[in-house]
């Protein structure tokens, strides 16, 4: 199914959030998700489904003001 | 001391972590400045980069307080849901909560700002609300919970300095008891002098630090003028009048027409 990641177009097999982290890429890092603009706790990614179309955002540690 | 809700700090300066030249020129700035607090950001992680994890680490090796900001928001709900992405990456409940109502200004939204801050103090945040001198939206945040406020200087990045003293010194006033840190705009040390004389408790700043050709040396400055304000604000400042007075005694003076 495709899901849109960091706002670009993904394909991912994975129907749930934490095996779709690890296919991208994620596994293992120190990052923040949310799921068509809702936070999801890290605790709550492998009861999360993913579908065609979601939004998933992946953020992580970065300089501020 | 300064108090940040129910944390005490001995430094009153809180420094920004972006645009410095390198992460080596970052860390010795903030050895140089001495301040307690680093603000940091969350932004999206490319698949397979670490670059989070070693921005991270480089922070934590600071020893310093993080806060969190919202910067870029424009919504309740998207303040929201970072501050909760950031709670959880940062492991603190202190957020910096920027709600921008102004693309060109990047003043607040205060009237987002005042529904973002009731949302996430309910859900156990401390927040850093970071808003403008007015003392409306500065009693509504006090009556949401707020502890602290972080009225702007002059707008993001502008260097301008405190363009309504008048409007510092009244939120000074009027709110004696909660924590006020004058947030961004600040361009020189004596600006941040300025805010720690009107009896703030603390200054936020970044690019006048992280821009200025030489940031370590800056970061001592501004170390310097802000512990020359606050030593100031702690010593009864004299009233400032219109008038001249003589300061040597009238008495005594020859006459040698």
């Amino acid at each position: 199914m495709r899901i849109v990641l960091n706002g670009e177009t993904r394909e991912v097999r994975a129907g749930r959030l934490d095996a779709a982290l690890a296919e991208l890429g994620y596994r293992g890092a120190t990052v923040a998700t949310a799921v068509n603009g809702g936070f999801v706790p890290a605790a709550a990614r492998p009861a999360t489904p993913i579908a065609d179309g979601d939004r998933v955002e992946v953020l992580a540690p970065r300089q501020g003001g | 001391m300064a108090r940040f809700y129910d944390v005490e700090l001995g430094s009153r300066l809180m420094l920004g972590t972006a645009q410095y030249p390198s992460p080596a020129v970052l860390a010795a700035a903030f050895r140089a400045s001495g301040a307690g607090v680093a603000t940091v950001s969350l932004r999206r992680e490319g698949g397979g980069s670490r670059a989070g994890e070693d921005f991270w680490r480089i922070i934590r090796e600071l020893g310093v307080r993080v806060l969190p900001n919202t910067a870029g928001c424009h919504s309740v709900r998207e303040a929201v849901t970072t501050a909760e992405m950031a709670r959880e990456v940062f492991g603190t409940p202190w957020i910096k909560l920027e709600v921008i109502g102004n693309t060109d200004t990047l003043q607040p939204d205060p009237f987002a700002l005042v529904e973002a801050a009731r949302i996430l103090l309910a859900d156990g945040f401390e927040v850093f609300p970071y808003t403008t001198e007015d003392l409306v939206v500065a009693g509504r945040l006090v009556d949401a919970g707020c502890r602290v406020l972080m009225p702007w200087g002059a707008p993001i990045g502008s260097g301008l300095g405190l363009v309504n003293p008048y409007g510092l010194r009244a939120l000074r006033a009027r709110f004696p008891d909660v924590a006020l840190v004058v947030d961004a705009g600040l361009g020189l040390p004596s600006h941040a002098a300025a805010a720690m004389e009107m009896g703030y408790d603390a200054v936020l700043l970044n690019t006048a630090v992280a821009r200025a050709g030489d940031p370590v040396t800056m970061a001592r400055a501004f170390a310097r003028a802000i512990e020359a304000g606050a030593l100031a604000a702690g010593a009864d400042p004299m009233p400032a009048r219109d008038m001249a007075a003589a300061s040597t005694p009238e008495i005594g003076r020859a006459f040698l027409e």
